[in-house]
């Protein structure tokens, strides 16, 4: 029997499975899909044997460069990624956080020079289990639910 | 290639504490030297403080160093609007290297890594000021002739107490003991017992002043318990008179023990403790200006003979 798909199926590009129902939006401004002129279906809310419900992203003729989905890490670790050709997937990969986080976490503290200059943020990944990173500056450390995106 | 600079204590390992206070203890021997004739050193405080300045211009001065800079960020073009980066790389034009005291955390930082000349941090808000610590060190090693296996009993705010946290990171490398004395609301942050674990570094704490941490110590580290840290005005005025030192609490305390403190003090230690020799807070001030002659003269790669 063929499962029905709930979202269009992909000819090439990079689909994006099983993300946490909340964390669908964080996915798209992490990797900028909302700058892209890509075919990109998006779908949330959808049914998932593993997770109950769970979204989806699928973006044509695009493949992204590691350290753009490792981005993916901070909010979604556990995300797979189909590398999709000729409505085949020929590769599945799955995110993980790199050693450093440069400029798309936002420091949590106000006092911070990031905050009150115009420079790059830098965080150190201090713990990719638990996704805690510390910044490079101020030194901060920050649990995975207080990440701000910048 | 960044140049080498000191913004945070843990810039420096075992080996590099060990040469700055040698070197200190050479600058204590003969603090007039002309190691810095024909250098200029600039001192940036984006923030005001006094003490800490007095003592890097006078640590460039008995050098015979030159200076230029500001005590007061009021006086610079930051109150125009310029950014941090655009300061440093233009002090960095004139000058050989960059002492700079700032608000803002990770300044120093990232002022280091922009500044073509080497950078020290004269404290980063309430983060880092690592010159602090290593007259701490300096003055714990002078006093004890080691800086290795000692007891430390650390009083006071341990929660916020800057100097305090650089202290540990500081000593990590030397099989210290700590006792830390603290009430409930200004305890020794969970992350810096984590620190202590991972490097099988003994700790006991306590709530009260007690006969026991006292005795058992070879440093006794005085900070200030201050009334803005606390939420809770009746916890502050519960614990305010609890963690004041009294020269009669000396009275069984080991024959090496001397007492510390960053200063400036409040109440904190009694003035009866000041004529007892066990005190010894003004000669550690003093130190600062010493370990500071031996930083700067490190970083600008001049020998110290």
């Amino acid at each position: 029997m063929t499962k029905e798909l709930q979202v269009a199926a992909l000819e090439n590009g990079t689909a994006i499975d099983h993300i946490p129902t909340e964390e669908v939006f964080k996915v798209v401004t992490l990797l900028g899909l909302q700058r892209l002129n890509n075919r990109i279906t998006i779908g949330n809310n959808l049914k998932s044997k593993k997770m109950g419900a769970k979204g989806i992203i699928k973006v044509s003729d695009k493949f992204f460069a590691e350290d753009e989905i490792n981005r993916i890490a901070l909010v979604a670790p556990k995300v797979n990624l189909n590398i999709i050709k000729n409505f085949e997937v020929v590769e599945k990969k799955n995110v993980a956080l790199p050693d450093e986080i440069i400029e798309i976490v936002k420091c949590n503290n106000p006092k911070c020079i990031t905050n009150n200059e115009p420079m790059k943020t830098r965080f150190h990944v201090i713990d990719k289990e638990k996704v805690e990173l510390q910044c490079h500056y101020c030194e901060l450390k920050i649990r995975k639910e207080e990440i701000v995106l910048k | 290639m960044q140049p080498k600079s000191l913004v945070n204590i843990t810039d420096y390992g075992r080996d590099d504490i060990l040469r700055i206070l040698q070197s200190a203890a050479k600058f204590k021997q003969s603090p007039n030297r002309d190691l810095l004739q024909g250098r200029v050193c600039a001192t940036l405080f984006f923030e005001p403080s006094t003490r800490t300045r007095l003592s890097f211009e006078t640590a460039v001065n008995r050098l015979r160093g030159r200076i230029i800079g500001f005590s007061d960020a009021a006086t610079s073009s930051s109150t125009k609007g310029e950014s941090l980066k655009d300061t440093i790389m233009m002090v960095s034009n004139y000058a050989d290297l960059i002492i700079m005291r700032h608000h803002l955390e990770g300044s120093a930082r990232y002022a280091s890594e922009v500044s073509p000349v080497p950078v020290i941090n004269a404290g980063d808000g309430s983060n880092q000021h690592p010159t602090q610590t290593l007259l701490d060190l300096f003055t714990i090693y002078e006093t004890q002739g080691t800086l290795e296996n000692l007891t430390i009993t650390i009083v006071g705010d341990l929660k916020y107490g800057r100097a305090v946290h650089s202290l540990i990171q500081g000593l990590s490398h030397f099989h210290p003991t700590f006792n830390f004395v603290a009430p409930d609301e200004l305890g020794i942050p969970e992350k810096y017992k984590l620190y202590c674990d991972r490097r099988g570094i003994k700790y006991n704490e306590y709530a009260e002043f007690s006969p026991e941490s006292i005795n058992s110590a070879d440093i006794l580290y005085m900070t200030r318990v201050q009334k803005e840290r606390f939420t809770d005005l009746m916890e502050y005025e519960k614990v305010k008179n609890v963690y004041i030192l009294y020269n009669d609490m000396l009275s069984e305390s080991k024959p090496n023990l001397k007492v510390l403190h960053p200063l400036p003090r409040v109440n904190e230690i009694n003035q009866d403790v000041d004529e007892n020799p066990k005190a010894y807070y003004f000669q550690q001030a003093k130190n600062g200006m010493f370990v500071r002659q031996a930083v700067i003269c490190d970083l600008l790669g001049i020998g110290v003979e």
